[in-house]
């Protein structure tokens, strides 16, 4: 789960880490009202979306008056912000954070992420904060500082003074360079974050070290543990038929292909995106029902399928084990008849009672297409959709 | 033979009284040997009890005092599953597989360091399958997990899986083709588990009946190039890999926890060509994997 970056500088504070003072807002009006009790001379305007690379999509502003504020956050409360995240369609802008602005001296990078290879937490950190770090990554890779945590231990001072040498934090600022590094951890486990990330830490002209953006992602596995991290959810910022999906327990993605695909399990779900693709079509979805699946499940994953207007015909691909086959053929056939189903379906069904429920199929009457393998199913699927 | 199990194994459920538990085990006590296999199940508070004719103990240290079980399995719900990892662990078994979907990263990363700091220490190690997985099974002998038992047929393949469906599909062409099974291994879909591909790989390679390996993964972590790289310097038979997940794409969860690309390395193009260039037969198209192995043999 994403929170909006005013969300996580408020989780940040929590744990003792500076961040600028900021007030978060919704209308223009407030907004020229944050920016008098902030006071100052100079304010920063931030659009809250989830999507990162606000600034570089016009979504991040500096105003040297009160009118300057009022003319920027009248400019980007409600605009479609594109970013390189966003798709091309972008995200439309509903919150701001108005912020103080900040003296810069140097702008660094760090995060606190879970690391498989090692299962432990990796601290990274980078001198060439303010930058996409995946190109920093890729491009200087010696400039990425890391250490991993073992959570039975925490981070040591050792491990914290590495990191804070390694990006060159002055001398005088190392103290609370480590302490900040600390806390970075301490709230990425007790939150259960599965990524912390504040680019740029900034250190600041009297020595200050202040955290200028957060960007939060919680585990949702653990969500059932941090009612405090699920208040700030803001459906806005998610997909609508993704959260109609998960309100029935089944795991959506909508995608840009014209095949919608329902399928059993996580894995026989991209495989079956896969061969779609691997026989000239793309897939609309991905879609998988899990292991209990129902007719109520079924009917409701063909509606929220069938809500894409792409979608020009619809694959199902189940492998029975727990779940039969005629539980799956039955849901099928009262689904088409509910949604007065109108596009092809190719049903492929293999295991636990196939021959019961490719019979149910039949004699339901439905022009539904029945295949026998997975490149079977996806060839006629795309062939009926030509 | 087979790999980490077989019809002597002797195995403690742990959560087989909750509503998953008790459907699996007594399908698991269906299954071949099932009913001399799984000997005792765990719940504190129905100590003394029995269910489908298995004692219940109190702890998973008591189980294996009393019944010589060197296994566990683990149907716990999420938020204790850890727990019960590590408390299979205490007990010095030889493997826990946890089948249970849904546990924190943070907990798993908790419990696997306390179980790498046990065996630095000098501890015995106990071997973790899953979390998230469908278990494994050595057909005709024994059934561990979640999988339905008819699609199985003995034989020589190896098969080794992060998904549950994905894995009974490669089953199932096998079984189609005539060709069937040494064991049949689901490593789970969490980005914090035990036994990794790696792993698998390398015991599919001593063991004497099994011939040939389909490796499945997917999209996420290092794991299959980490086994592929392995392979292509030790592995003495041959292999057929598939990746699922070209489709996906980059920053979005696909149903598993752990199927989510984060950098460049971990596509499924990326794993391919790694698995290629290591000697791999590899396939782009998921039902071919059966009909592929048998060019192999």
């Amino acid at each position: 789960m994403k929170i909006h970056e005013y969300q996580g500088k408020e989780i940040l504070k929590k744990f003792g880490v500076v961040v600028p003072r900021g007030i978060f807002c919704a209308s223009v009006d407030d907004a020229v009202s944050a920016a008098e009790t902030l006071g100052g001379k100079v304010w920063v305007v931030k659009a809250q979306i989830h999507a990162g690379g606000r600034g570089k999509g016009g979504g991040v502003k500096l105003a040297r008056s009160l009118d300057d504020v009022r003319q920027l956050a009248g400019e980007i409360l409600g605009m479609q912000l594109v970013t390189h995240q966003t798709g091309p369609e972008g995200q439309k802008v509903r919150r701001l954070l108005i912020e103080e602005g900040a003296d810069i001296k140097k702008e660094y990078y760090v995060a606190a992420l879970t690391d498989r290879a090692t299962q432990k937490v990796a601290i990274m950190a980078s001198s060439e904060g303010g930058m996409d770090i995946e190109e920093v990554a890729h491009a200087t890779p010696e400039k990425i500082i890391k250490v991993f945590v073992d959570p039975a231990a925490g981070v040591t001072d050792a491990q914290a003074l590495e990191l804070a040498r390694g990006i060159g934090v002055p001398e005088a600022s190392l103290p609370q360079a480590i302490d900040t590094f600390k806390k970075l951890y301490t709230c990425y486990m007790e939150t259960d974050a599965s990524l912390a990330e504040i680019n740029p830490l900034i250190l600041e002209g009297n020595g200050t070290i202040k955290a200028l953006d957060a960007k939060f992602n919680f585990d949702a596995n653990a969500l059932f543990r941090h009612p405090e991290i699920v208040a700030y959810r803001d459906l806005d910022e998610e997909d609508a038929d993704e959260i109609e999906a998960s309100k029935f327990d089944l795991a959506y993605i909508s995608l840009d292909g014209n095949i919608g695909c329902l399928v059993n399990g996580a894995g026989l779900a991209m495989a079956t995106m896969d061969t779609i693709k691997l026989f000239g079509a793309e897939p609309a979805n991905f879609l998988d029902v899990g292991g209990g699946a129902t007719a109520e499940k079924v009917t409701e994953a063909f509606k929220i399928m069938l809500k894409n207007p792409k979608v020009k015909g619809i694959l199902v691909n189940i492998f029975g084990g727990i779940m039969r086959c005629d539980t799956i053929a039955n849901g099928v056939v009262v689904a088409a008849r509910e949604v007065k189903l109108a596009v092809p379906l190719v049903v492929r069904m293999k295991g636990t009672n196939e021959e019961l429920g490719r019979q149910i199929l039949k004699d339901s009457g439905l022009p539904i297409i029945s295949a026998d393998t997975m490149a079977d199913a996806a060839e006629k699927i795309v062939a009926a959709v030509k | 033979m087979s790999i980490l199990i077989n019809k002597d194994t002797r195995v403690i459920t742990q959560g087989i009284t909750g509503k998953t538990g008790q459907f699996h085990t007594e399908k698991c006590q269906e299954y071949a040997n099932g009913k001399n296999c799984f000997v005792a199940g765990v719940n504190p508070k129905k100590a003394g009890e029995s269910i489908f004719g298995i004692p219940i103990y109190g702890t998973v240290k008591e189980a294996a005092a009393e019944t010589g079980a060197t296994v566990s399995v683990i149907y716990v719900p999420p938020a204790g599953a850890a727990d019960a990892i590590w408390e299979a662990c205490e007990a010095d078994l030889d493997l826990a597989i946890c089948i249970t979907e849904g546990i924190p990263v943070r907990d798993m990363l908790i419990v696997r360091n306390r179980m790498k700091a046990k065996v630095a220490a000098g501890g015995k190690e106990t071997l973790l399958l899953g979390p998230n997985c469908p278990g494994l099974i050595t057909p005709d002998e024994i059934k561990i997990g979640i999988m339905p038992g008819h699609i199985h047929k003995k034989g020589r393949i190896g098969v080794v899986s992060r998904s549950g469906t994905l894995t009974y599909e490669a089953v199932g062409q096998l079984t189609e083709i005539g060709l069937g099974q040494s064991s049949a291994v689901g490593i789970g879909g969490d980005p914090i588990n035990g036994l990794k591909h790696i792993d698998v790989m390398k015991m599919f390679n001593d063991d004497p009946d099994t011939d040939a390996v389909i490796m499945i993964g997917e999209i996420g972590g290092p794991d299959e190039a980490d086994a592929a790289r392995w392979c292509k310097e030790h592995m003495k038979k041959p292999v057929v890999g598939f990746i699922a997940g070209v489709t996906a794409p980059a920053g979005k969860r696909m149903g598993h926890a752990g199927a989510l690309i984060s950098g460049g390395a971990d596509t499924a193009d990326a794993k391919l060509a790694v698995m290629e260039e290591c000697g791999f037969k590899v396939t782009r198209n998921p039902s071919e994997m059966g009909r592929l192995l048998k060019a192999l043999l």
